[in-house]
């Protein structure tokens, strides 16, 4: 295989999209059509604020910010309002069975996690039972994350957003309900295999393969009312967060599938099929789903369209182009075709497009908006969340730099870049998304306001925290071990304070999500305070005159 | 955009050619490749060792790849030289790492070749590393009053074996311990036939 040759094709497949992409920009081949943005909104529903998390006092500030809207809803509106609801409505136990299974997968893995933790600085802690060694629980906290808790709340958050986008109520969800049945089967039993020590050992696919078929199962007939609902859209423009979920839906099982299959890797090929699978989990199915996300909710509670749409195509086609060739990354300096390490490492470079593009959008967006932010819990999260993508990639593009991946290669400050990822955008973001939808699917508000602060700041203090620590400790892990000088003792020494200082941040964390899960529980409940009606589809918004 | 089949070939498509660049081209390329010359086959114990390998999880903390002398100075830290494809003809689930908080162990057989250092080591190992953060793994040996007839019994240094007890080793961490001592590529590595 002729290295320059297979550098040379991708460098030229890559110019040749993007020339193939802005020609098509100038013959409106795709849809520059810059009213796409708008179809999240109703007829007349611009300017107007949705945020069912907030307090009645915190919705009518957020309200004012965006100018006033006091006006009755014209009548084009209500009916549209009223449809929104049936979606809503069609979507609702659905998703909260999503949410449940989130909400136990949240707690299983951040108990996993603290403890993994913990055993990094007092490895005599617990290592009496096997399935609690480091190796093992370990294990089973990246399961729980990313086959329980990401998932559940990230198809749980599609599944509602879906029918909202093509103004139908959702068909076929039943399928989806025995779908999510089977696929937390098939996790229960898996991370019972990985504690019993039956692994098919690959990081990220260590889940035996005879268990996974039942994930594949699961996966397929979540994915069935998707499509479904699809072909009884009654919209002709299909949103930018439906390109995201749809392609994730689309793109998981590939990749499931071909990792899974038995037999057909090994050695150093396997090792290329391990990271390309784990990345690509990370790239195609998680970060996809999060973006939809954010595009859907940031514009959807400020009231106001997503700044540049033709950004957010650039977005898109960048991630779907650039993002599922990075993975190689992770075996910069190993036994590996070197090709493959510099085509990845172009690639990772070339993610900065399009995260810069996701931005650059975000940022104008929420331009002369960011009062918003003190008045809607989803934003802050959702906000914060998208904050966090752009630092993540951007890391992430540098880490893959042959210099400075000498360095963090092989330490813990892989760790916190991943933490960086997968906890302060992803999760953060579904976090805010949750504290949306569950109101709208339960019909109740959320009970004490004060412990959505709690969370957000325990959550935050708490990866900040996490983060800091562990890249300190993980560079000065790196320095030493390029030091032959030091004996590799010291570059394990070295780490000791900054894993502790992890764990305290991961404590922050594990509490924010008690806090979480019990402020979940006691809405389901009814406790606590009934401050106000249900925030439903009432659009007469308090002014302060009403409320005074 | 208003086809959502455009869309989803757009997409598979753009998965398809980064799963030929990544998973199609290796395949054709390194799969199949020769063991390297001087690589011996796994034992029957040693495989089963190399199953304790992977069932408590030893690849999140050690590495089987020594970087090269010009990225890294792996190789003077008695770790090796740096690995081909061929190293690694008979592994599967490969076990390359990507994390070293502790130390790479594609040599470790070659670097501590005692059977007592690495059951000791396994079963305390702050009784032979004082700083190291390494779990110890009590699970995979028994404590017995008095050896009985074929037990091998670890040897100890003072005051880490419980107190008028003898530590024996199960069969798995004996079969862990002969994967570990197989782990030696000190044999030259011969360049894969460029291609």
């Amino acid at each position: 295989m002729n290295t320059v040759a297979i550098l040379l094709s991708a460098f030229t497949l890559s110019v040749i999209a993007l020339l193939v992409f802005i020609w098509t920009q100038g013959r409106g081949l795709l849809d520059k059509d810059p009213d796409g943005a708008k179809v999240i909104f109703a007829e007349g529903e611009l300017g107007r604020i949705e945020e069912p998390a907030g307090s009645g006092s915190d919705r009518r500030l957020l309200q004012e910010g965006q100018g006033p809207s006091n006006a009755a809803a014209p009548p084009a509106l209500t009916r549209e309002l009223q449809e929104r609801a049936a979606a809503d409505a069609s979507t609702g136990p659905l998703v909260f069975f999503f949410f449940c299974c989130a909400f136990a997968w949240l707690l299983v893995a951040s108990a996993a996690g603290i403890t993994s933790s913990i055993k990094l600085h007092e490895p005599d802690w617990l290592n009496q039972y096997a399935w609690l060694t480091f190796g093992r629980i370990r294990t089973l906290h990246l399961n729980a994350v990313a086959y329980g808790w990401a998932p559940m709340a990230g198809l749980g958050i599609a599944l509602f957003i879906l029918p909202r986008l093509l103004k139908t109520p959702l068909v076929g969800g039943k399928f989806a309900l025995l779908g999510a049945a089977l696929w937390n089967a098939a996790l229960i039993s898996g991370l019972g295999s990985i504690a019993a020590g039956i692994t098919d050992g690959l990081e990220w696919l260590e889940i035996p393969w005879q268990i996974d078929l039942l994930f594949v199962a699961g996966g397929a007939l979540v994915g069935v009312p998707l499509v479904l609902t699809l072909t009884q859209r009654k919209v002709s423009h299909l949103y930018v967060s439906v390109w995201y979920m749809g392609c994730a839906l689309f793109w998981f099982p590939v990749l499931f599938l071909v990792a899974n299959i038995p037999g057909l890797h090994k050695g150093v090929q396997q090792a290329a099929m391990n990271w390309w699978f784990g990345h690509n989990v990370l790239g195609l199915f998680y970060t996809p789903l999060a973006l939809a996300t954010v595009y859907y909710f940031l514009p959807k509670v400020i009231g106001r369209p997503v700044q540049s749409y033709n950004l957010s195509l650039l977005g898109f086609w960048g991630l779907a182009f650039f993002y599922g060739q990075v993975g190689g990354h992770h075996l910069i300096g190993g036994p590996v075709p070197g090709w493959m390490i510099t085509l990845s490492i172009v690639q990772s470079m070339m993610m900065i497009i399009p995260v810069a593009a996701f931005t650059v959008n975000q940022y104008q967006t929420l331009k002369g908006n960011m009062g918003a932010l003190r008045y809607s819990p989803t934003l802050r999260f959702i906000a914060l969340g998208g904050i966090m993508y752009t630092l993540s990639s951007v890391q992430g593009s540098f880490e893959a730099l042959r210099s400075i991946n000498a360095i963090t290669h092989f330490t813990h400050f892989t760790v916190a870049h991943a933490h960086l990822g997968l906890y302060g955008f992803v999760t953060m973001v579904f976090f805010g998304a949750m504290y949306f939808i569950v109101p709208r699917i339960t019909r109740r508000e959320w009970p004490y306001p004060s412990l959505i602060a709690a969370h957000f700041w325990l959550a935050t203090i708490g990866i900040a925290v996490y983060f800091v620590t562990l890249s300190i400790g993980g560079w000065l892990q790196g320095v030493a071990m390029l030091d032959a000088a030091k004996p590799f003792m010291e570059s394990v020494t070295v780490t000791l304070p900054y894993l502790k200082g992890r764990s305290i941040g991961g404590a922050l964390m594990v509490l924010s999500h008690i806090v979480f899960a019990a402020h979940f529980a006691a809405l389901v409940l009814n406790l606590g305070p009934n401050r106000s009606q249900p925030a439903l589809f009432s659009w007469t918004i308090p002014t302060r005159r009403a409320v005074e | 955009m208003k086809n959502e089949l455009k869309l989803l070939t757009g997409g598979m498509v753009m998965l398809g050619l980064a799963t030929s660049l990544l998973v199609v081209l290796p395949y054709m390329q390194v799969r199949d490749v020769a063991p390297t010359e001087g690589l011996k086959p796994y034992t029957a114990a040693e495989w089963r060792g190399r199953e304790q390998y992977v069932q408590n999880g030893c690849v999140y903390c050690h590495s089987q790849q020594p970087r090269a002398k010009n990225f890294a100075p792996d190789a003077a830290r008695g770790w090796g030289r740096a690995p081909v494809a061929g190293d690694y003809a008979y592994d599967t689930p490969q076990l390359l790492g990507t994390m070293r908080t502790g130390p790479d162990l594609f040599n470790i057989g070659a670097r501590q070749p005692s059977d007592d250092w690495h059951l000791g080591h396994l079963y305390q190992p702050r009784a032979y590393v004082p700083e190291s953060i390494m779990p110890g793994y009590p699970y995979l040996f028994d404590i017995k009053d008095k050896a009985e007839k074929g037990d091998q019994v670890v040897n100890l240094p003072p005051g880490y074996a419980p107190a008028g007890k003898v530590v024996v080793a199960k069969q798995e961490v004996l079969d862990l311990v002969k994967y570990l001592k197989s782990l030696d590529h000190t044999y030259p590595a011969i360049k894969p036939q460029a291609k």
